[in-house]
């Protein structure tokens, strides 16, 4: 029981996560493209500026919520996952001083390096984040003691000796860029004004249609490849709840009100995490080869009083961490100059 | 695994190494900020707001290395370290959860507010944002210095039928006794560096002649913080090293270079470990002294490394060693540079003494290599255990990851790294060119 409430609390700092960080990472990744000017470019990171960091940091209370929670998982993921974490951490640290220190200089061929850097770095690690989520939906091939080492390919098909990249991780990969494109665009759309945010607002209108046909495909694929899933959806179907605050947060973000269209964004990728959260449970990482060597939310939790003690703590800490979040954000309220 | 063993510990030392290069000059400056504040918020003197100003941006620059360096290091546990996380994240995962929920949350949040927010917040208000930073800092520095201590120290835990470590006391693990003296140990030595760090740029404004009322501030906030620093760090590195007496008597020996067992036993300052032959070469000894440190008591028996048997000896005697005597060096010299300059600065001679303002300027190096050298003594004092007692090193890295791909992305962190350490050097001499004394320019 108690290992499915933390099960639950994972899955909404990973969304929570996500939603936050996904903005910033989105304006990234659009960055060099809707900001063509100086002037421009300076506001699209003013617009994320005072937040990226504390954003960030839902990350890490993530990474370290998932070690005590799940140690087993954490151990066997992010070993088996080595060189493309790796990766993920070269990138975050790209990105982090790129943001950082864009504006100490101000030369034509400083801010554009970093500029640069900033947007790479996004870009990737949207693409990066979605193959993640994407194998651990898949399934890796975990041996009998729960370990597991994936090659960065192997011959792009799913099966019994998949790689980080096959087709299917491509896929969700692609989705999650072009999902945390429309967020950023439409985060940047309600943080400015004028030409920039039109732009903004015309890239995520465009980006939307693309983005309707990629949430089939994966969906399709996804209960195509993991069994769980559909086996889920059928025995509670309450289940669908998750799906329906997809579905309604995409449509809303066609909406005219800028802030109403970001929210929606929010729920579109609040409501496809959980989905997918809800797809696997109780796995925590499925196996691919012999479904009894995954980890579930049973094998991989510590001792019970850890967990109960956990909620103690936990729970106060992640309320008093809102509480700043609200007072940034308000703070921070209106549009950037 | 054998051999992948030795690049995870590489592995691991360098990025730890390098990361807590940043870490201790934030922590050091958050609190000298705080008290430059103080200063300025108490007596209105506009100097002292420029000078919270011009650390603050020193800070950020520090900061953000900080940061980036830092989130490897909480992933790495899992990626090189998977078995150790296996058995043991149901206890050291809840530290280092706290540090991101209870620290970073805190930091992150008002950081900015601290440096974009002067003037949208007033002067109590940014005050308290800086103090916030502050704290934030200093709680991240518990929840790992409470990580470490109970790898070197473990408490508050049970083992399960699969022999994995869970919680079984929170308080246990947050109040470990390992704690109580490593943490404020550990928090001085990074006082030692703002402070040192401080009072060396005073001394190089005074000598360049240049922004000298600033220097003057620099100089006396960073030599009354590292008189306090050098002098608490000797109180609580003397608790600590009876700690390692307590619960590691081999680390002790090891450190002391200490091979044979003795009623009196001499405290060597100078001397080369020779494991082999089990001796100190050319030694430089004081009589009884090691035993009235340890015991209070001049006869006192010090067991020797050589009452132990091989398989539980710290692995790198020497180096260890080494660097628990140049922590203990340097902590020395700190006493009487500070304690020197703050007579002189009483006496009003400081600013006018070039001898003592160059010794200031060259000082900063040492508190680095001084906290490097520590935590090295503390790391290598450690070994052969993972976690002291209960789990060997060899028993904690990951299976499945080979010595190639970690010496890979070893050489990867090296460079990325390197770029790093120049990009940090080229901003911090463009602020100190820029200096607090001249134009205010928008970060």
């Amino acid at each position: 029981m108690i290992q499915t409430l933390w099960f639950c609390l994972v899955a909404v700092i990973i969304a929570g996560y996500v939603v936050l960080d996904g903005f910033d990472l989105g304006a990234g990744a659009i960055h060099l493209l809707v900001a063509k000017t100086p002037e421009d470019r300076k506001r699209v990171l003013a617009s994320i500026g005072p937040v990226w960091d504390g954003n960030e940091v839902w990350l890490l209370a993530g990474g370290g919520t998932l070690y005590f929670a799940f140690p087993a998982l954490y151990a066997s993921s992010f070993s088996g996952f080595y060189l493309p974490l790796m990766m993920v951490l070269w990138l975050l640290i790209l990105r982090g001083i790129s943001i950082e220190f864009r504006n100490h200089i101000d030369s034509p061929v400083w801010t554009p390096l970093w500029d640069a850097g900033f947007c790479v770095s996004s870009g990737l690690l949207a693409v990066f984040y979605g193959a993640a989520l994407a194998n651990v939906v898949r399934g890796v091939p975990l041996n009998a003691s729960g370990d597991f080492f994936l090659p960065l390919w192997t011959n792009f098909r799913t099966g019994t000796e998949p790689g980080i990249l096959d087709w299917y991780t491509i896929l969700i990969g692609v989705l999650s860029l072009s999902a945390l494109v429309v967020h950023g665009a439409l985060w940047v759309r309600y943080k400015t004004s004028g030409e920039l945010s039109a732009r903004a607002g015309g890239f995520a209108r465009g980006v939307w249609w693309l983005l309707g046909v990629l949430t089939l495909a994966a969906t399709a694929a996804s209960f195509l490849l993991q069994p769980q899933i559909s086996a889920n959806f059928r025995d509670y179907p309450w289940g669908m709840v998750f799906p329906l605050l997809a579905i309604a947060g995409f449509l809303g973000m066609r909406q005219r009100g800028e802030l109403a269209a970001f929210l929606s964004s929010c729920a579109y990728l609040a409501g496809m995490l959980t989905s997918a959260a809800f797809g696997v449970f109780p796995y925590v990482l499925p196996s691919v080869a012999r479904p009894g060597f995954g980890l579930t939310i049973y094998n991989a939790a510590p001792a019970v009083y850890g967990l109960q003690i956990g909620l103690a703590w936990w729970i106060p800490g992640m309320a008093l961490a809102a509480g700043y979040s609200v007072f940034v954000y308000r703070r921070f309220a209106g549009k950037v100059s | 695994m054998e051999t992948a063993l030795a690049a995870d510990r590489l592995h691991f030392a360098f990025t730890a190494t390098f990361h807590y290069l940043f870490p201790q000059l934030t922590m050091g400056l958050a609190l000298l900020i705080v008290w430059l504040k103080t200063v300025a918020l108490r007596t209105g003197d506009e100097h002292y707001h420029r000078a919270a100003r011009f650390w603050a941006k020193i800070f950020a620059i520090n900061f953000a290395v900080g940061v980036v360096t830092g989130i490897p290091m909480e992933f790495q546990f899992g990626t090189n370290w998977s078995r150790f996380s296996k058995s043991a994240g149901g206890v050291v995962g809840q530290t280092l959860a706290m540090e991101g929920v209870y620290s970073f949350f805190l930091e992150s949040s008002f950081l900015g507010l601290f440096l974009y927010g002067e003037k949208l917040l007033g002067p109590v208000g940014h005050w308290a944002a800086a103090a916030l930073v502050w704290l934030g800092s200093w709680l991240s520095g518990f929840f790992i210095v409470a990580t470490d201590a109970w790898m070197q120290h473990p408490t508050g835990y049970s083992q399960g039928p699969g022999g994995e470590f869970g919680l079984a006391s929170l308080w246990d693990l947050l109040l470990n006794p390992w704690l109580q003296w490593q943490y404020p140990h550990v928090m001085l030595g990074a006082v030692a560096t703002g402070a040192f760090v401080m009072a060396s740029t005073g001394a190089f404004y005074l000598i360049a002649r240049r922004h000298e009322e600033y220097g003057r501030i620099f100089i006396a906030t960073g030599v009354g913080g590292a008189l306090f620093a050098s002098l608490f760090l000797l109180a609580t590195g003397d608790g600590q090293e009876r700690n390692v007496a307590l619960y590691q008597p081999v680390t002790l020996a090891a450190t002391e270079g200490l091979f044979t067992t003795a009623q009196g036993a001499p405290l060597a300052i100078l001397g080369q470990p020779d494991t082999e032959a089990g001796r100190l070469d050319n030694p430089l000894l004081m009589p009884k002294v090691l035993s009235f440190l340890t015991y209070r008591h001049w006869a006192a028996e010090v067991k020797g490394l050589s009452d132990y048997p091989r398989d539980v000896w710290p692995d790198q005697v020497p180096l260890l060693y080494y660097s628990f005597h140049i922590m203990v060096g340097l902590g020395t010299i700190f006493i009487a540079i500070a304690a020197v300059c703050a007579v002189w600065l009483m006496l009003g001679r400081l600013y006018d003494s070039q001898p003592l303002l160059w010794i200031l300027m060259l000082s900063f190096p040492f508190p680095y290599i001084a906290n490097t050298a520590g935590w090295m003594t503390a790391e290598l004092g450690r070994q052969p255990w993972l976690i002291y007692g209960i789990l060997r090193t060899a028993d904690g890295n990951s299976p499945q990851v080979s010595e190639g791909n970690v010496l890979f992305t070893l050489v990867g962190f090296m460079g990325i790294y390197m770029v790093l350490g120049m990009l940090w050097l080229f901003l911090i001499y463009r602020e100190l060119e820029h200096g607090p004394g001249g134009q205010e320019r928008p970060v």
